[in-house]
């Protein structure tokens, strides 16, 4: 091209000029940092994108860890560890706290990988914006996934502290919560962000999902008692349940729950298998829906 | 030199072809216009140009490389203004630029500056840390141009860049346009609105269901589909159709419209004194220039397409 390249622009000389002030990278020095980092520079924009609501998201994350702890771990601890002399070996509220972090956060996937993807995808069409610029629908997805999972680290930081206020936490393994948490909710949010990723209409299917997949999950994958305390014709949904698995992973590091080493593997393997197998899938509506 | 060359290029959803096999060159520092219908397949030629749409047939080439091997260099030499304003409106004005900067990997330290200059540049200095929510039509549409200058494009892909808004917003819209085109940016445009396509483009294609139907810069375009000028008289809908025998030696093309009927004469005046003279009196007669629009709809047709 010889265009304005033939001409250059000496900076500050002509302020009005606009198009081309030489000032930018050159857009092959641009197209290669986006493709090594591009999944980075959008997870970038979700977080700031976050802050318009940064209120709730504090709101929620200061408040649920104190409603929780205090009526189910202190109120109806106070008549379980009279009636039943505690769960598993301790408290109640040692035994549940575990339980409502990795519920809690489960279920913020829940909200950040419904709604926020229709609207990407058909309200404010902003995926549709960063697909034209250099990065890609597989980084725009990874950037979605990396935003939200380190909203969900600061979240669990925050319900780990609460837990430790509470003196509902007696091993000092216990801060791997950190990492566990956010891990079950990405195994329960990626498959969701996949999902959502392939919703038109107007989302009429998130509120199934909530009333019929993640109230039932709550309710019944061994947060409030172990899974077998329910009757064997119904434990398969704590199977099925990163909830479940991120819990039990949970109460290991955080009370010492005695678990065979082969099931930890097991939880392990189902939480990174949907993470990973979710991931895939966005990866590819992403990409499919965005190059049309 | 051209920085877009398009050979044989085909898009096909199933068994439609949005795009049907066209040829097109666009040259540095032209204002180039795809013209045409709706569904005559613009939008999806300007997406296959960025590499957001994958074509089924055909060559494409943006300053030499394929959009759909070289994405991320493709995009990077690309300013893409979208039919529908995607800014996020939850942001101020400000923000969404730096934001958008930042996906082209340009550092902040680069977009502070750029982002200023360019909210100067779409006249919306004052509104820098307004949220995008509370803009007016007109306001947005500049901010979506002025972030698809983010990164300093050598091209600017303008999909229907004034759809929706007011005279007065449309007259400040071009003025920005023609300031980048002065500056030799190349401009690649889709509109419907044929003032406008003669206002900003050098040289355009007319698009119908898929295919090129006709190019040229406008006044080539309408020296070669039609005359120099347009009589337009109306006899009352019910005689119209019945005084068009008594005008057919009038003009070089005679269209009869339910209101009206138009003569396409190379003397407009000389046919209205013609009509008068043969005792035809028409309620109003007006004899104008021959526009794009004329083109356009001799090219495109008058059915409505939805």
């Amino acid at each position: 091209m010889t265009d304005r390249a033939a001409t250059p622009i000496t900076l500050g000389t002509d302020s009005n000029r606009l198009a081309y002030t030489g000032r930018a990278l050159a857009p092959s020095v641009q197209a290669s940092i986006t493709r090594r980092w591009g999944w980075w520079l959008y997870a970038e924009y979700r977080l700031i994108n976050m802050r318009a609501y940064l209120q709730t998201i504090l709101i929620r994350a200061i408040g649920l860890p104190l409603l929780y702890l205090s009526s189910m771990g202190l109120g109806l601890g106070n008549l379980v560890d009279a009636g039943a002399g505690g769960v598993d070996g301790v408290s109640y509220l040692v035994f549940v706290g575990p339980g409502l972090l990795v519920s809690s956060i489960v279920m913020e996937a829940t909200g950040e990988f419904t709604f926020p993807v229709m609207s990407g995808f058909k309200w404010q069409k902003h995926y549709f914006a960063a697909a034209a610029s250099p990065l890609t629908p597989a980084q725009i997805a990874l950037g979605e996934v990396a935003a939200v999972g380190l909203r969900f680290i600061a979240e669990t930081v925050i319900f780990w502290l609460a837990l430790l206020l509470f003196g509902a936490v007696v091993s000092p393994a216990s801060w791997l919560v950190v990492l566990i948490a956010p891990l079950a909710a990405l195994a329960f949010g990626a498959p969701l962000l996949a999902f959502a990723a392939t919703q038109t209409d107007e989302g009429t299917q998130f509120s199934f999902i909530q009333r019929f997949i993640v109230m039932p999950m709550f309710l019944f994958a061994g947060t409030f008692f172990p899974l077998t305390a329910m009757p064997w014709y119904l434990q398969w949904v704590g199977w099925v349940s990163p909830m479940w698995h991120g819990t039990q992973l949970a109460r290991v590091v955080c009370y010492g729950m005695a678990n065979p080493w082969w099931l930890t593997v097991v939880h392990m393997a189902v939480l990174v298998g949907c993470t990973a197998g979710g991931v895939w899938a966005a990866i590819r509506v992403f990409t499919r829906r965005l190059r049309r | 030199m051209s920085v877009i060359e398009a050979r044989g290029l085909v898009k096909s959803y199933g068994d439609l072809n949005a795009v049907d096999g066209i040829d097109f060159e666009v040259a540095a520092g032209e204002s180039f216009g795809l013209l045409g219908p709706n569904g005559a397949g613009k939008s999806t030629t300007m997406r296959m140009i960025g590499g957001t749409s994958l074509r089924t047939a055909g060559t494409l080439t943006v300053l030499g490389m394929d959009p759909e091997v070289q994405g991320p260099d493709v995009r990077a030499n690309l300013g893409v203004i979208p039919q529908q304003d995607n800014l996020d409106t939850e942001l101020r004005c400000r923000e969404n630029l730096i934001t958008y900067g930042r996906y082209f990997g340009l550092p902040r330290a680069y977009l502070q500056q750029r982002a200023d200059d360019l909210l100067a540049f779409a006249q919306l200095t004052e509104k820098a840390n307004e949220k995008v929510d509370n803009l007016s039509g007109g306001m947005k549409r500049r901010l979506t141009i002025a972030r698809g200058l983010i990164n300093e494009p050598r091209i600017l892909l303008l999909d229907e860049p004034t759809t929706g808004l007011d005279p007065q917003a449309r007259h400040i819209l071009w003025d920005r346009l023609f300031r980048l085109k002065e500056e030799g940016v190349t401009l690649v445009v889709t509109t419907h609105f044929m003032d406008e396509a003669e206002q900003l483009c050098d040289r355009l294609v007319v698009m119908d269901h898929g295919r090129i139907v006709a190019e040229g810069s406008p006044a080539q375009l309408i020296r070669e589909h039609s005359t120099r000028e347009v009589l337009e008289v109306r006899f009352g809908s019910d005689r119209n159709a019945a005084v068009v025998e008594q005008l057919a030696d009038l003009a070089e093309r005679i269209e009869v419209l339910p209101d009206r009927v138009l003569l396409y004469s190379a003397d407009g005046e000389a046919a209205l004194e013609h009509v008068r003279g043969r005792g035809l009196n028409p309620v109003t007669s007006l004899v104008r220039r021959s526009s794009l629009e004329d083109v356009f709809l001799r090219l495109t047709g008058r059915s409505l397409i939805d």
